[in-house]
């Protein structure tokens, strides 16, 4: 296989492939997750503004009082890395094309000089982060093989991206679509990992909103 | 300098100044040392005076003729159709006056004459399906006229896509069977000049380069010339900076386009493509597609008629997705199918209940 | 697999739910939790990282009720939860666990901990792994009828104290008054006062109130090690008592674990809203104060701090009512650092104060109350849960620091006004 057939299939089978997985594993996980139900709460409840489900949603992206100062690299590096991916995967033109391909929506990009700035940002949060995750004792010892392995999974596309790009390593279409190889691969293992918290943690942060909401308390 | 050449191209009109000119040109672009460009118009210059000329041999296969259209058409006259006095074309079909009988026995006298010395153009793929019946020159398959010709060359240029990759007739479902040189000569320097057609200066550059040498200019991994095919379109792309800005055409007719911005998301392959194209232009220097409004085809690559579609930008899945509403199906049923699962063993888990007593606490 | 560790995990079958799934589908291995727990902090010992105090659990979950974890046990990929295991995990679930809840307050991903703790604690009583101390108080209550296996005849002894101490009238078994008040043992036996307190209060607020014989005691020690079951039992003795007695409110005493017992916890084990409401005392102390009911004369003027209990404040969701009452009646109150919703435990909440073997690592914890109180050197520490006061004054006393921890209530009533003063 030479590298355009390799880049073709990429763009192709593979990505059919990957994102079959991927919707198969988030329609599934989805409905094991919240399927299982809970109990309905017979405490009389207790109501108090800002203490609810859709609250916390939006309350814990904010680090609660003194806790900044306890983690920062976590907190820095956590929000550093996430919105920088966010940036990326979102905000550089040709992936937009891909989802207004997949989806039909569509939205402005951003400049590529300013989407390569972000990448080396936020690929320098991640190697931070990864470093508080060797040199803490408690993210350490609570490390498991899935968590060096999603690190690595969520890097490789930022890496490829970002060298791609920038002609290094090796020539362009075999890098993009290693690129593009990286990222059917994070799809793939997205649902059945850690990373699947992308979609749980919206049901995390209602659930307890709304438990502890029911008792006046805003979490 | 003094020369048949020199003199044949101040018939022509063309000055001793213009040559050196040219060559210098050539030389640059290929990047080799200033030096080059004299050595290669001194060798140009002096090869008819010498006791034969090099033979090249020309052999079309599967092809349409396009490549060799582009060579002769796009200079009229110009220096490098002239390159051409420099060597003996022995063979080549659509230029030769000769036919039938009489080409064959050019050809093979050709071959015969300078065995191990002569260097073999090839165009167009060879067709291995029914035993390469697809094609065949004077009762002969492509393969067969290829494996011979191939003997006695001192290399090959594999010329067009077709020749150096497959090209087209190779593409999706490859009905002929077709294959590119390299795919079948294994022991011979061979030199891809791909493209559909490729740019005439990057021909007649390494045939100077030849002439001057007697060696193959540097290859890149895929057989070319490093010189011509070092750097992809979109990088050397005039359009490029409206690329970074992120503005682009979204249709042919729309203000982005007559405000020439870039043509990514109209399917242009320029990213994964290695060619020179954006800086030596088509037809002395004119234009090329991208400055023509289309996006570049990647026609310069291996199989790029099955690389998407030409109007898919690079980051649109190459196919429909074909699989993915199944999957979702197939992911809805099992989520359900778990779902009744974990329902049953709870509410089994809740009817097997046993009130915890004090003795339980005890274990 | 032994019968308890079988029984054990059927309970936890029946008790995980979707907010576990989804917490443990969230989990990023931050550890962020642990920078939010005491035992961490203080200790900075990993292994008391909240989350991971929770390991078992989740693999249960994922064994039971994933697709992955069933295969992941199948092929051996996953280990089955051992009887062993889940002993060495009693010291993390309850020794080093208080159900303060700071880790669920900290989770960025949104994980209550807490919540799924207080579900782990229903497999591991039920699988015969929770700690001797739990178990004797458990114990008691249920068949004596209090942790400090306190009776009725002492609660008795008490009332007549306060009565011929104060000249208020203490009313038993009164039906159809408007309060039931609940006690919890420690108050009996260790802070009597508290009991004077009231009946100045409800004199003065002009309120008809009652204990009631067959439901004096608060606390739950059900509630404390986790077993619903056993929780049920303890609070159908308040539901029946209360409807006996038709009253309006039961008043939930200064005893935190006593208050989520029994105003969050209490309807969802019998399985049925209550007839009744449910007040922890301070806040029916705020709504006094509102509505003018409560009037006081004087002020402390010591400087004062006051210690929020956890399931008052951060999992009751009382913080603005008791430092309203602390400014009513002290000149020089002070905020410790990180006061209110996020103040950090005492160190022996959910039952903890009740483990014996556990005693060295709260003082341990201790450390952390330690820390808040040098910030703000008070003269005296205000609290409205009679088990932190205990926890507190143990702790203060360890670490030779003098200061006298005093109940919110008490203090409030000794501003009333004498009656004809």
């Amino acid at each position: 296989m030479n590298d355009m057939q390799f880049l073709t299939w990429v763009r192709g089978t593979g990505l059919d492939i990957a994102v079959s997985i991927f919707l198969l594993g988030v329609i599934w996980r989805l409905f094991e997750i919240y399927s299982i139900g809970r109990k309905q709460d017979l405490a009389a409840p207790r109501s108090t503004p800002g203490a609810s489900g859709l609250h916390t949603i939006f309350r814990r992206s904010v680090p609660p009082e003194g806790m900044m100062k306890r983690s920062p690299v976590s907190y820095i590096g956590g929000y550093v890395f996430h919105i920088g991916l966010a940036i990326v995967v979102f905000l550089f033109a040709p992936h937009i094309l891909l989802i207004s391909n997949l989806t039909g929506l569509s939205w402005p990009g951003l400049p590529s000089q300013f989407i390569d700035l972000i990448t080396v940002v936020t690929m320098a949060a991640m190697v931070l982060v990864l470093f508080d995750r060797i040199n803490k004792p408690v993210k350490r010892f609570l490390s498991t093989f899935g968590d060096w392995f999603t690190w690595t999974l969520t890097f490789l596309p930022l890496l490829t991206g970002w060298l791609s790009v920038q002609h290094l390593l090796l020539p362009y279409t075999t890098m993009l679509a290693l690129h593009i190889l990286s990222v059917e691969l994070l799809l793939v293992f997205l649902p059945f990992t850690k990373l699947f918290h992308a979609f749980t943690v919206f049901g995390s942060r209602w659930y307890i909103g709304k438990i502890n909401g029911h008792k006046g308390v805003a979490v | 300098m003094q020369g048949p050449l020199i003199d044949t191209l101040a018939r022509q009109g063309v000055t001793r100044r213009a040559f050196m000119k040219y060559c210098a040109t050539l030389a640059s672009m290929m990047a080799l040392p200033p030096a080059a460009g004299r050595a290669m118009a001194e060798a140009m210059a002096a090869a008819p005076a010498a006791a034969k000329r090099p033979s090249v041999i020309w052999l079309p296969f599967q092809e349409c003729t396009g490549c060799t259209e582009s060579i002769t058409r796009s200079h009229s006259p110009s220096l490098e159709g002239l390159i051409f006095d420099a060597i003996s074309l022995d063979y080549q079909e659509t230029l030769m006056a000769a036919a039938g009988h009489q080409a064959e026995e050019a050809l093979h006298a050709a071959m015969k004459a300078n065995e191990g010395k002569y260097l073999l153009i090839v165009d167009g793929s060879i067709p291995l399906g029914l035993d390469g019946a697809y094609s065949c020159i004077a009762g002969k398959s492509n393969l067969e006229a290829l494996k011979e010709a191939a003997k006695g060359a001192a290399a090959i240029v594999a010329m067009g896509s077709c020749a150096a990759y497959g090209g087209i007739p190779k593409a999706n479902p490859n009905p002929t069977g077709a294959v590119s040189v390299s795919d079948i000569i294994k022991d011979k320097p061979i030199i891809n000049i791909p493209g559909c057609p490729p740019i005439p200066v990057v021909m007649t550059g390494v045939l100077a380069h030849f002439l001057t040498f007697g060696s193959l200019p540097e290859l890149d991994g895929k057989g070319r010339p490093k010189a011509f095919y070092g750097e992809t379109i979109h990088d050397r792309c005039y359009r490029r900076p409206f690329y970074d800005q992120g503005k682009f055409a979204k249709t042919f007719d729309d203000e982005g386009a007559r405000n020439g911005w870039c043509l990514f998301e109209l399917g242009c392959k320029g990213p994964v493509t290695y060619n020179a194209c954006a800086t030596v232009k088509w037809n002395g220097g004119t234009s090329w597609p991208v400055e023509s409004g289309h996006g570049c085809l990647g026609c310069s690559e291996p199989d790029f008629w099955d690389a998407g579609g030409f109007y898919k930008a690079l980051s649109m899945p190459a196919d429909p997705l074909k699989m993915v509403a199944n999957a979702a199906v197939v992911g809805a049923a099992a989520g359900v199918a778990i779902s009744f699962a974990n329902r049953g063993k709870k509410s089994a888990a809740k009817s097997a209940h046993e009130t915890t007593t004090l003795a339980d606490l005890e274990k | 697999m032994s019968a308890s560790l079988e029984k054990g995990i059927r309970v936890l079958k029946e008790v995980i739910d979707a907010p576990m799934a989804s917490y443990f589908s969230s989990c990023v291995h931050c550890g962020l939790c642990a920078e939010a727990c005491l035992f961490y902090t203080e200790t900075g010992d990993p292994k008391y990282t909240p989350i991971h105090k929770l390991e078992p659990l989740r693999r249960i979950y994922e064994q039971e009720y994933t697709l992955l974890g069933r295969l992941g046990k199948m092929v051996g990929l996953s280990k089955p939860v051992t009887d062993d295991e889940l002993e060495e995990w009693k010291e993390l679930v309850y020794n080093s666990c208080t159900l303060c809840g700071r880790c669920s307050a900290v989770c960025p991903v949104g994980n209550d901990i807490v919540y799924m703790v207080t579900k782990f604690r229903e497999g591991m009583s039920a699988s015969g792994h929770a700690p001797e101390g739990i178990i004797g108080a458990v114990n008691r209550t249920i068949t004596i009828g209090s942790p400090m296996g306190v009776k009725l005849p002492a609660v008795k002894a008490q009332m007549k104290h306060v009565e011929e101490d104060y000249g208020l009238p203490i009313p038993l078994d009164v039906e159809g008054a408007e309060y039931m008040v609940m006690l919890s043992s420690m108050e009996i036996i260790n802070f009597p006062e508290y009991l004077a307190a009231i009946a100045k209060i409800m004199d003065q607020a002009g309120k008809t109130w009652t204990l009631c014989s067959t439901a004096f005691e608060a606390t739950n020690a059900g509630y404390q090690i986790g077993n619903s079951d056993l929780a049920k039992v303890l609070v159908m003795r308040i539901v029946d008592g209360a409807e006996k007695l038709k009253v309006k409110t039961v008043i939930s005493p200064e005893c935190g674990h006593a208050y989520s017992a029994l105003r969050w916890n209490g309807p969802n084990v019998v399985g049925r809203p209550f007839t009744f409401k449910v007040q922890h005392i301070i806040e029916v102390l705020g709504e006094f104060q509102e509505l003018g009911l409560l009037k006081t004369e004087g002020f402390e003027t010591d400087k004062l701090t006051f210690h929020d209990p956890c399931q008052l404040a951060r999992r009751g969701g009382v913080i603005k009512q008791q430092r309203n009452l602390m400014n009513m009646v002290a000149k020089n109150f002070v905020e410790m650092p990180d006061a209110g919703y996020m103040n950090w435990c005492c160190g022996g909440g959910g039952g903890a104060s009740a483990i014996e073997e556990g005693e060295e690592l709260r003082m341990e914890a201790f450390k952390k109350k330690k820390a808040q109180l040098d910030a703000v050197k008070p003269d005296r520490l205000v609290t409205a849960c009679a088990n932190c006061r205990i926890v507190l004054e143990e702790g203060l006393e360890h670490y030779q620091m003098d200061i006298p921890v005093v109940g919110l209530t008490e203090m409030i009533a000794e501003h009333i006004p004498k009656k004809g003063a």
